[in-house]
């Protein structure tokens, strides 16, 4: 039987994540997301299904939580907002250094600092770009619906485990605050220590038994050699994500002569400027990234061959747009839309910008 | 005699714990890190750990403690290592888990993560290296260095009211309801060594017990930092760290 429910976005990222067998969640209330632990905390999933809810003193120590737990082979996550993820970006750095999985994520709202609890996408650069120092990239998945932050919970477990890399779910305070119905998958059970061992046990510390080396969960390479070697194998590793894991929603590109490229609330509010354009004859379609990375530069670019002019759409000043050039490179123009500081566009207001942009003049 | 008539087994007094590897350590003669890892290897040995124990180790000169003694280990980033290890032993609570930090990773840039985890009563060994420098980076001040005692970053002596105080974390984390046996020891003598392996396993037997978090502090030297001869820096050390940083159980429930 079908389970369906009326809920938040952040609530549903908190009943997926139990529901997908997650073996512990580490994090500290910020806002616009702190109901994810709350609902944590309100289920008491130690109870059923064994996971563990631990409030931290600090976004640094819950990220190096997570560490310590990914490090075992456990399914482990943590979640914040713009600012608790600045600090995380130390543990995130380390955690792709020391190639584990595990599951991040961001309910955006506006910065720069402490800025304000309204939703953004101004966090694009940090979460696609690596955020933290060195040659890194964290799995990238955008929801744009309650129903999507209840799924992508498992999808990026699942994705960080298949590359033993860090996800993360970039959302905003629109998708984590706003209720929608969402259908929530039945109770997976959690893996057992003979399964992580049988799955995992040739690199998480499990205990080191007679039969095996000892497993270290490490970044550190002293030798430039081997460092440079291995910074070959975190880019292969991310060349396979670009190679195969490209997600992305198109809707009514087939005959667009112009393409707005959206993600998250965004592309909501950008699938109803489809809508209106295409009610006064002007063929728009939408392009909606589902992986920010790998982003999906093919669709984009195979799109500017056909269209006159591209418009990105975003809650920031300005960032998303920079791949969408790279992915189109040249053959057709790119603009920038944006409100930011929390402000959230209105479809009418983007296809105002659409036609400023490429059709008067 | 030939030397295969002397190496037997019943001419055995003192051998090596398989638990330790047989990796060369890096650290220079005289430093205390390689005498504490010894021990550490010795208690999980006689406890028959090896097959449960995760340690963390931490940045600073022990960075490298993983290729040292023979169980899984996670590195953990500057500071950070009580937290990592409560993410571990939160998920594996039978597993055996302890950190191994300097005092500039356990009392400077990780002081919240040790004072969370210790106030939190995570079920965790600690083992706290305080040598009262930055011995990695090349002899920088540290949270623990005495008032006029020089170091790189203090070259002509650390002046409280300029420099900050030295911090007695370990006071501090006694002072804490999560914290079950708190104790300061040292390396200095053969005595001071066994005394401080047998509050090692006496942090580790709580653990098993489920006492909440054990807090080992080892005074310790870092001659190279302190610009002196092995020998010269273990009298130093007694004379000047000793009044400062009192030996013995500071708690013990
Ligand atoms: C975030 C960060 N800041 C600074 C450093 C540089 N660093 C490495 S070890 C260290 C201090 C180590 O001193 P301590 O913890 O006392 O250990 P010791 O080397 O004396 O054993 C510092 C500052 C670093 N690795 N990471």
């Amino acid at each position: 039987m079908r389970e369906l429910k009326l809920m938040k976005g952040n609530e549903a990222i908190a009943e997926a994540a139990i529901r997908c067998g997650t073996d512990g969640y580490f994090g500290y209330p910020i806002t616009p997301q702190s109901e994810v632990m709350e609902t944590l905390m309100a289920e008491q999933p130690w109870k059923t299904t064994g996971m563990v809810v631990l409030q931290a003193e600090s976004e640094i120590a819950s990220i190096n939580m997570v560490y310590g737990g990914a490090g075992c082979g456990k399914k482990v996550m943590t979640s914040s907002s713009s600012p608790g993820i600045s600090l995380m970006q130390e543990g995130l750095t380390y955690i792709a250094g020391a190639e584990l999985p595990c599951v991040v994520v961001n309910v955006v709202r506006g910065g720069p600092g402490l800025g304000t609890i309204q939703p953004a996408q101004s966090d694009y650069f940090q979460a696609v770009k690596g955020g933290g120092h060195g040659d890194y990239k964290l799995i990238t998945l955008a929801p744009a619906s309650v129903q999507e932050m209840a799924d992508f919970v498992e999808l990026a477990f699942d994705l960080a485990f298949k590359y033993r890399n860090p996800a993360m779910i970039l959302s905003d305070g629109v998708i984590g605050q706003m209720m929608e119905k969402v259908e929530l998958k039945p109770q997976k059970p959690r893996m057992t220590e003979e399964e992580i061992i049988e799955k995992y046990g040739d690199w998480a510390t499990t205990g080191k038994t007679r039969n095996r080396n000892r497993n270290i969960i490490t970044s550190v390479e002293l030798s430039s050699e081997n460092m440079e070697n291995f910074n070959h194998k975190l880019q292969a590793k991310y060349k396979k994500m670009q190679e195969e894991e490209v997600r992305y929603e198109s809707i009514n590109c087939d005959d667009a002569e112009y393409l707005l490229v959206a993600y998250g609330s965004s592309a909501r509010i950008c699938q109803k400027t489809v809508e209106l354009a295409r009610a006064q004859g002007i063929k728009v379609g939408l392009l909606r990234p589902i992986t920010l990375f790998p982003f999906p530069e093919k669709p984009i670019h195979e799109l500017a061959k056909q269209t006159k002019g591209i418009l990105s759409v975003e809650m920031s000043a300005g960032q998303m747009v920079e791949d969408v050039k790279l992915s189109v490179n040249g053959i057709t123009p790119v603009e920038h839309y944006g409100r930011f500081g929390g402000i959230i566009p209105s479809p009418a207001e983007v296809l105002e910008a659409l036609k400023s942009n490429f059709l008067e003049g | 005699m030939d030397i295969k008539e002397i190496i037997k087994e019943e001419n055995i007094v003192y051998k090596k714990t398989s638990v330790l590897t047989d990796k060369v350590m890096h650290y220079c003669p005289g430093c205390t890190h390689g005498v504490v890892h010894k021990l550490v290897a010795e208690v999980i040995e006689e406890m028959g750990l090896q097959e449960k124990t995760i340690g963390v180790s931490p940045v600073g000169c022990s960075v490298f403690l993983y290729d040292y003694i023979d169980i899984d280990w996670q590195e953990a980033a500057h500071g950070r290592a009580p937290a990592l290890a409560t993410g571990i032993k939160r998920l594996m609570p039978d597993k055996v888990v302890f950190t191994y930090q300097g005092d500039g990773d356990l009392a400077a840039i990780g002081t919240a993560e040790t004072i969370h985890a210790c106030n939190r009563d995570e079920n965790i060994v600690v083992i706290f290296i305080n040598n009262g420098i930055y011995g990695m980076t090349g002899g920088q001040m540290a949270p623990t260095t005495l008032p006029g005692m020089k170091a790189s970053t203090c070259p002509f002596g650390r002046e409280p009211g300029q420099d900050g105080h030295p911090l007695k974390i370990t006071e501090i984390v006694a002072q804490l309801p999560g914290t079950t046996f708190v104790t300061r020891q040292a390396c200095h003598t053969p005595a001071a060594v066994r005394k401080t392996k047998k509050v090692l396993k006496k942090a580790f037997e709580n653990q098993i017990n489920k006492r909440g978090t054990s807090f080992v502090e080892v005074v310790a030297t870092c001659n190279s930092g302190w610009k002196m001869s092995p020998v010269k820096a273990n009298e130093w050390m007694e004379e000047n760290m000793f009044p400062f940083y009192p030996l013995g159980d500071i708690k013990d429930i």
